[in-house]
């Protein structure tokens, strides 16, 4: 519960990490562009990259707050498990990124010229996994907790591991602009972030009492 | 042997160039990097039975 | 369980490796020198031509690519549920060989779709999730340089070898249900002829023992560096 009122309280990364996608959405049209069916095809592709690079922006921090003022030393004595502390730290995560950004998409999805199906596909892809990201993005921000500058290791880490979530997703706003049923794609999808959310705490408790116990 | 690869040569060395340089980079490096330890481990363990 | 135990001990390692080491070594000259005589004798393959010869060093090479990480993620099991003490050696020396072996997939894997398929690369699953492998190579080796405690860092390592290979299956099946340029690509469908299976037999075999031969000598030198720290640290009280 006090992480997710930290994650209230953090606005500010949640103003980041939007700002950053915002960017990354107009940068993208003026790299690429004017041509408005070919920002449509690779509107899905972009706007999920640039949702998980968003998202990374604020990993790091997840775990080094607590761990660097000794109190994620006490939460792991503490009778709650450290899977649940895991779970509620990636929810806190989720509220403060995924969603947001989540949100902010069909806005965005204008400015690639998203047909209005397309992009209500888009939007239900990131809701859908944008949570996967923050699972397994916690798995990294646990597994580099200790290091002072392990700023480019993280995305190092879990950008292979999200593969299957960019595919997906993607893949079902491609779907979905091709007039095809992207059902397929978004369970998929679904399978793979209700997996990540189910499983990461574990991994991510694991690498936590590693960092601790030494 | 037939080394006459015709209209795929461009393709063929290369490939078995890279493959063969790489292979035997990687085994030069690993014996230099043994040979390395056990010069240095020698020669550690010869001061510490003069010290 | 007991007979891995047995050689956990870094003296009976170095003392069974030592022993096994040139035989593996001939024998890695061998299988490499015959698969090759015998791969440049072979006649040209009806569909592949002379690009056959690829086929020789690619497959025996994305073989092992795929196969030191299973190594990897069985040392990294061996180290976290059985705290077996060599096994986070082990992982951490096999990983450069198999990143060498991915990369060295993917550059022959190109030259040979170039001339047969006509294109250097395409965005399907196996491509995909082998260009992944390489990153997960990658990033296994960088968590390993970026924690400072060599215990700590083990087991960081090893946690991220086996989420990684719970992905690994996870990307190659979300890659096939994209959509893929060449489904009929069936590069060696089983039914390769006896002038082309042996030498391909041959290369996968001296790629196999060449990394076993490299991998021990890997595994003994970092023996040799740890008690060199170690008498450092024991001569500076």
């Amino acid at each position: 519960m006090r992480d997710i009122r930290l994650a209230a309280r953090s606005g500010g990364s949640a103003a980041l990490a939007l700002s950053f996608f915002a960017l990354v959405a107009t940068l993208v049209p003026l790299g690429v562009g004017a041509d408005l069916k070919l920002l449509a095809r690779v509107a899905g592709g972009i706007l999920w990259v640039a949702a998980v690079l968003a998202a990374l922006l604020s990993l790091d921090r997840l775990f080094q707050g607590d761990f660097e003022d000794g109190s994620l030393d006490l939460i792991a004595l503490s009778p709650l498990p450290l899977e649940l502390t895991a779970l509620a730290k990636i929810i806190a995560h989720w509220l403060s990124t995924g969603l947001p950004l989540t949100l902010l998409s069909p806005l965005l999805a204008v400015l690639f010229n998203l047909p209005p199906p397309a992009t209500l596909i888009l939007f239900v892809s990131l809701l859908i996994g944008t949570p996967a990201v923050s699972a397994v993005g916690a798995i990294g921000a646990s597994l580099t907790l200790s290091l002072k500058r392990g700023g480019l290791i993280l995305p190092l880490i879990i950008l292979p591991l999200l593969a299957p979530a960019v595919i997906f997703g993607a893949g079902a706003v491609s779907l979905a602009l091709d007039g095809l049923a992207a059902q397929n794609a978004l369970g998929l999808l679904a399978a793979f972030s209700f997996a990540a959310v189910l499983l990461s705490p574990f991994a991510a408790a694991a690498s936590v009492r590693l960092n601790l116990g030494g | 042997m037939n080394f006459d690869m015709g209209a795929y040569s461009v393709y063929i060395w290369p490939a078995l160039g890279i493959s063969a340089l790489a292979l035997a980079g990687v085994t030069l490096w690993t014996l230099l990097a043994w040979r390395r330890a056990k010069a240095r481990l020698a020669a550690l363990e010869k001061r510490s039975s003069q010290s | 369980m007991n007979f891995l135990f047995r050689y956990a001990n870094p003296h009976e390692f170095m003392r069974l490796s030592g022993a096994v080491l040139p035989f593996t070594a001939v024998a890695t000259v061998l299988c490499l020198a015959v698969g090759l005589y015998l791969g440049f004798s072979a006649p040209p393959d009806y569909q592949q031509g002379r690009t056959v010869l690829i086929l020789f060093i690619h497959v025996p090479a994305a073989t092992m690519a795929m196969g030191v990480y299973g190594a990897i993620a069985v040392c990294s099991v061996l180290s976290l549920v059985w705290r077996h003490p060599l096994s986070d050696t082990a992982a951490r020396a096999a990983a450069p060989l198999g990143a060498l072996f991915t990369a060295l997939g993917l550059i022959t894997g190109s030259l040979w779709g170039k001339p047969m398929w006509g294109t250097y690369w395409v965005w399907d699953a196996r491509l995909t999730s082998f260009l992944l492998l390489l990153f997960l190579y990658i990033g296994y080796m960088a968590l390993w340089n970026a924690v400072e405690d060599e215990a700590r860092a083990a087991r960081a390592a090893a946690i991220l070898a086996l989420v990684g290979a719970v992905n690994i299956p996870v990307i190659k099946f979300s890659v096939n249900w994209w959509n893929t340029l060449h489904q009929g690509e069936s590069i060696v469908s089983g039914q390769l002829a006896p002038v082309f299976l042996t030498p391909l037999l041959l290369m996968m075999a001296g790629y196999g023992l060449l990394f076993l031969t490299l991998w021990m000598v890997r595994i003994r030198t970092a023996i040799l560096e740890r008690r060199a720290r170690n008498l450092m640290q024991a001569g500076t009280p």
